[in-house]
């Protein structure tokens, strides 16, 4: 089976504390920990499960610059076979749609049986997934923490739903999966690891490599921009206990105590 | 601006609570607007949802089908491409379903999208300035969409609080002639109810509850023990069942349980909308948390930036103090 996951680098939220900058128009950026999206990891776990029980290839792809190719890597010494970069000035300023529309000119120029994404990432709206599907044609599900290859037309696939249920479907080949985390356990990634694929060449796709029309595609075609970035005033906001943490165990005992939690 | 249409999320018979909060987000995009309700579905359960949604929608388009009777985001998405004129606005819940269906759906309408909204700040031209948030709740961000063909919109359920005395007897229009004949290559099999587990969260007064901040399976001891001493079960966040370190069933959340305790001892949990979301009963929120910035201490009573590993066994060894002189 031949699949290709779909990937981004992101600041990870969990390593970082996000703030504004001092224009109000981004966030700081200076100091932020890069990661691959939580949810692509799976992504590619699952990925290289699949392919290590009915064999086939795991390609990454991820729509971004230089910097964005570490993820690549990262992946590739996981056991992704190949992995491509699509890069050009053209795509700054995408919206969902555009990104979509990228990512469909790349799968295009290939053959793929399976597209997968991570959910959502921290700064998305976990929509790329389910554009890229339906531009394609091709089935759908998102929210996807199951895959069993019963053939080589369909898949029987979990996705979850609401109170930890879990909602089974068939779904027909090729298709576009998003992947929840707690899916698999992705593999460790030791230095080594990483050093055994430093040199790999990847290759980087340009709009015109693609045969992308440019107006569909960048900051002129997209119909949804951030404007700013905000720290809103929510509610009153929690009491902050300030003391030393003897102080602070002392409150939060007398608290549980106050409101019934001690019997 | 453009005709706002509501799809209307059901289960056995009636409809959700977002039904009347995607009126209430309609009206912030246009204060005049009367937006019309789309359900889909099947037999009586479908028609007991129309029945009631007369209440407080104008208008209301029925869509009955066999195929219908679970929803599959893909045999909707093909039926509403049939009948929602082009140009308008599309509100979804933003939940496991519209995940499913919103964004493919605005690809079909070739309209705009953009998802999880939590506020909407209103319309200038065919412009609509909305609210996200983003890095799990850290900051927020103003986001234009241009709706000149229109908008598909997924609102964040409990953002937006349904308006009073709403009262519309509104008509039902079937619209299940115009949509044909609908095939899918995705088709519903079972749904595999969560397993109870071992200790049920949902009967406790006290709730510890550890997030990613516990950083390895070993500090889930560190949250047992104290759970232990006060006698309180241990909870969690989505990340503890992700890494394996505590089952499923002990998972509060949108995907997860939903508690209402007293006591809920947030230790290491950032706060995200899905986590809250299983938090009701508006329990006593104790927020311990490295981040200064975690969304958890907008919405906790009681907040202290701490680290979890070393305070919550010094938050134990008080509690057994404690027991041991009364």
């Amino acid at each position: 089976m031949e699949i290709l996951v779909c990937a981004r680098r992101v600041p990870d939220t969990s390593e970082n504390e996000i703030a504004l900058n001092s224009a109000g128009n981004d966030i700081e950026r200076g100091e932020l920990v890069y990661s691959i999206n939580e949810p692509d990891n799976y992504a590619v776990e699952e990925a290289l499960q699949i392919t290590a029980k009915v064999g086939g290839q795991v390609t990454v792809v991820t729509v971004g610059g230089e910097d964005d190719e570490e993820i690549l890597r990262r992946e590739m010494a996981m056991g992704a076979t190949q992995a491509a970069l699509i890069s050009d000035d053209a795509f700054q300023g995408s919206d969902g749609k555009g990104i979509a529309s990228i990512l469909k000119a790349f799968v295009q120029k290939g053959k793929y049986d399976l597209i997968l994404t991570g959910v959502q990432a921290d700064d998305g709206g976990a929509q790329v997934g389910g554009m890229l599907a339906a531009m394609l044609d091709y089935p759908f599900a998102a929210l996807v923490n199951s895959i069993e290859v019963l053939d080589c037309k369909k898949l029987k696939i979990g996705r979850e739903i609401a109170g930890g249920n879990r909602e089974m479907n068939e779904i027909d080949l090729p298709c576009v999966l998003s992947i929840q985390t707690g899916i698999n356990e992705p593999r460790y990634v030791g230095m080594r690891g990483i050093r055994a694929v430093a040199s790999v060449p990847i290759p980087t796709h340009s709009a015109s490599d693609l045969a992308l029309d440019p107006s569909t595609v960048g900051g002129s075609a997209a119909k949804v921009k951030r404007v700013d970035y905000f720290v809103p005033a929510l509610g009153k906001g929690a009491e902050m206990l300030n003391g030393s943490r003897e102080e602070n165990v002392d409150k939060v005992l007398e608290l549980v105590a106050a409101k019934g939690g001690l019997k | 601006m453009a005709r706002i249409f509501a799809y209307i999320a059901h289960k056995g018979g009636a409809h959700d609570d977002t039904a009347a909060e995607l009126i209430a987000a309609a009206k912030k995009i246009d204060p005049t607007a009367s937006p019309t309700a789309i359900v889909l579905g099947w037999g009586a359960d479908l028609d007991g949802v129309c029945a009631t949604l007369r209440a407080s929608y104008k208008e209301v388009w029925k869509i009955a089908h066999e195929s219908l009777a679970y929803p599959n985001a893909e045999l909707i998405r093909k039926a509403l491409v049939k009948v929602v004129p082009p140009g308008s606005i599309v509100l979804v819940p933003h939940e496991h379903f519209g995940i499913d269906l919103a964004p493919g759906l605005s690809i079909k309408l070739n309209a705009a999208f953009v998802s999880d909204v939590l506020a909407i700040e209103g319309a200038e031209g065919s412009f609509l300035k909305v609210v996200r948030q983003e890095f799990g709740g850290q900051v927020s961000a103003h986001v234009r969409c241009d709706v000149t063909s229109g908008l598909v919109v997924t609102i964040r359920p409990g953002a937006f609080k349904p308006l009073e005395g709403a009262a519309a007897s509104g008509n039902v229009v079937d619209k299940f002639a115009e949509v044909g004949a609908l095939t899918a290559g995705r088709r519903y099999l079972e749904t595999v109810v969560a397993e109870v587990g071992d200790v049920d969260i949902t009967k406790y007064n006290v709730l510890v509850s550890i997030g990613r901040g516990i950083q390895e399976k070993d500090n889930v001891a560190l949250a047992q023990e104290l759970a232990d001493a006060l006698g309180a079960a241990v909870s969690c966040s989505r990340p503890v069942v992700d890494a394996k370190w505590l089952e499923k069933s002990r998972q509060v959340g949108s995907s997860g349980k939903t508690v209402k305790p007293k006591v809920y001892l947030a230790c290491g949990i950032s706060g995200s909308f899905q986590h809250l979301a299983g938090i009701k009963g508006s329990p006593f929120l104790i927020a311990i948390n490295k981040n200064p910035r975690a969304p958890i201490f907008q919405v906790a009573d009681v907040g202290i930036v701490d680290d979890i590993l070393e305070f919550l066994p010094e938050l134990t060894n008080k509690v057994r103090e404690m027991r041991r002189v009364a």
